[in-house]
């Protein structure tokens, strides 16, 4: 693509984009309401801390402990490099999290 | 050493002596009281990351986490007073463990987790839908700046991590296939939505931070000829992931 062309592909792009996400006004008006966060199976998206309880777990400390093999990660199967996996290389530097 | 010094050093090193000249309420020793407090420390910690980290947690099987929780909330008790921002050092802790190696893709598993639960907390911000920018002419658009809402997260992994994390929760999903995956986390109404981010979207992303729309599309393209910048705009947008900078 040459330089034009390929500025009136993005912005073609764009536009179709921007298009395909115009709503109309009244489909817009979203009132924040609190409390209503839907809990999944993954438990609720807040987190910690956004409830409060009290105990009666013991906690056992031990520093010295051993895998035992448990949980889904049994049924998956990777490869122990996954890092070889095709990714166009990108020459600035990766952000994990981007932070906003 | 201060009283508050020796009760703080105790409540997360069992090894520590209880400290002294604790009374209740009639003057009596209340050492056993101490002991119950320091339990709880350790437990409502542990109860923070398993809330925190469900789908990790899921991965290596509850007696495990536990286990690795116990360690990290020792040597990483909270740094901020909000419980729910704690465990942002979890995903590396566990990277730095030998007996979890095995499991490469568990921190990044673990850094969705996290960054989902931070969008979540994320700071509602002014997102702009597509009407805001119907007006603008081509060469208006490829010239402007637009920057993340602050509840907008990019994780890059070299593994199939948003497979994994939907496989974890929900087997008929299918068992996640070998890859890398770049995952866009957007908060378009009030619950934190991850989706996978097409090829190239990542870079685009993240130059937008340093450019206008349509450079921040070139660098795209230039290192994924495939890139697509309609789905990639089309997904932030959707998501309410984009705003005029204040500036």
């Amino acid at each position: 693509m040459n330089t034009f062309t390929k500025t009136a592909f993005i912005a073609g792009a764009f536009v179709t984009a921007i298009a395909a996400n115009t709503v109309p006004a009244a489909a817009q008006a979203q009132e924040k309401c609190f409390g209503v966060a839907l809990a999944g199976e993954n438990g609720c998206a807040a987190g910690p801390g956004t409830t409060c309880a009290g105990t009666s777990t013991v906690d056992y400390q031990g520093n010295a402990w051993t895998l035992v093999e448990a949980g889904t990660c049994t049924d998956i199967e990777l490869p122990a490099m996954a890092d070889g996996t095709a990714r166009m290389g990108s020459l600035e530097a990766l952000e994990r999290d981007i932070p906003a | 050493m201060s009283i508050q010094t020796t009760f703080h050093a105790g409540l997360l090193d069992a090894a520590q002596p209880v400290p002294e000249g604790l009374t209740d309420g009639e003057g009596r020793p209340a050492g056993r009281r101490y002991s119950v407090y320091r339990n709880n420390v350790a437990v409502s910690l542990r109860e923070a990351l398993t809330t925190g980290f469900p789908v990790t947690r899921k991965l290596i099987g509850e007696q495990n986490f536990d286990h690795v929780a116990g360690l990290y909330l020792r040597a990483h008790p909270p740094s901020d007073p909000r419980l729910m921002l704690y465990g942002a050092g979890f995903p590396n802790f566990l990277a730095s463990l030998s007996a979890l190696s095995h499991i490469g893709y568990l921190a990044d598993v673990a850094r969705l987790e996290l960054a989902i639960r931070h969008s979540y907390h994320a700071a509602d911000g002014n997102p702009i839908d597509g009407n805001a920018l119907a007006h603008l002419g081509p060469d208006q658009l490829m010239a402007l700046r637009l920057s993340l809402a602050p509840s907008a997260r990019v994780l890059r992994s070299p593994w199939p991590v948003l497979s994994i994390w939907q496989f974890t929760q929900d087997a008929s999903v299918g068992k996640p296939k070998a890859g890398s995956q770049d995952v866009l986390i957007t908060r378009p109404a009030f619950d934190p939505q991850p989706q996978l981010l097409p090829t190239g979207g990542a870079t685009f992303i993240s130059a937008l931070a340093t450019m206008p729309l349509g450079e921040a599309a070139e660098a795209a393209l230039r290192s994924a000829p495939d890139f697509d910048p309609s789905a990639t705009l089309g997904l932030l947008l959707a998501g309410r992931a984009l705003e005029m900078p204040s500036c």
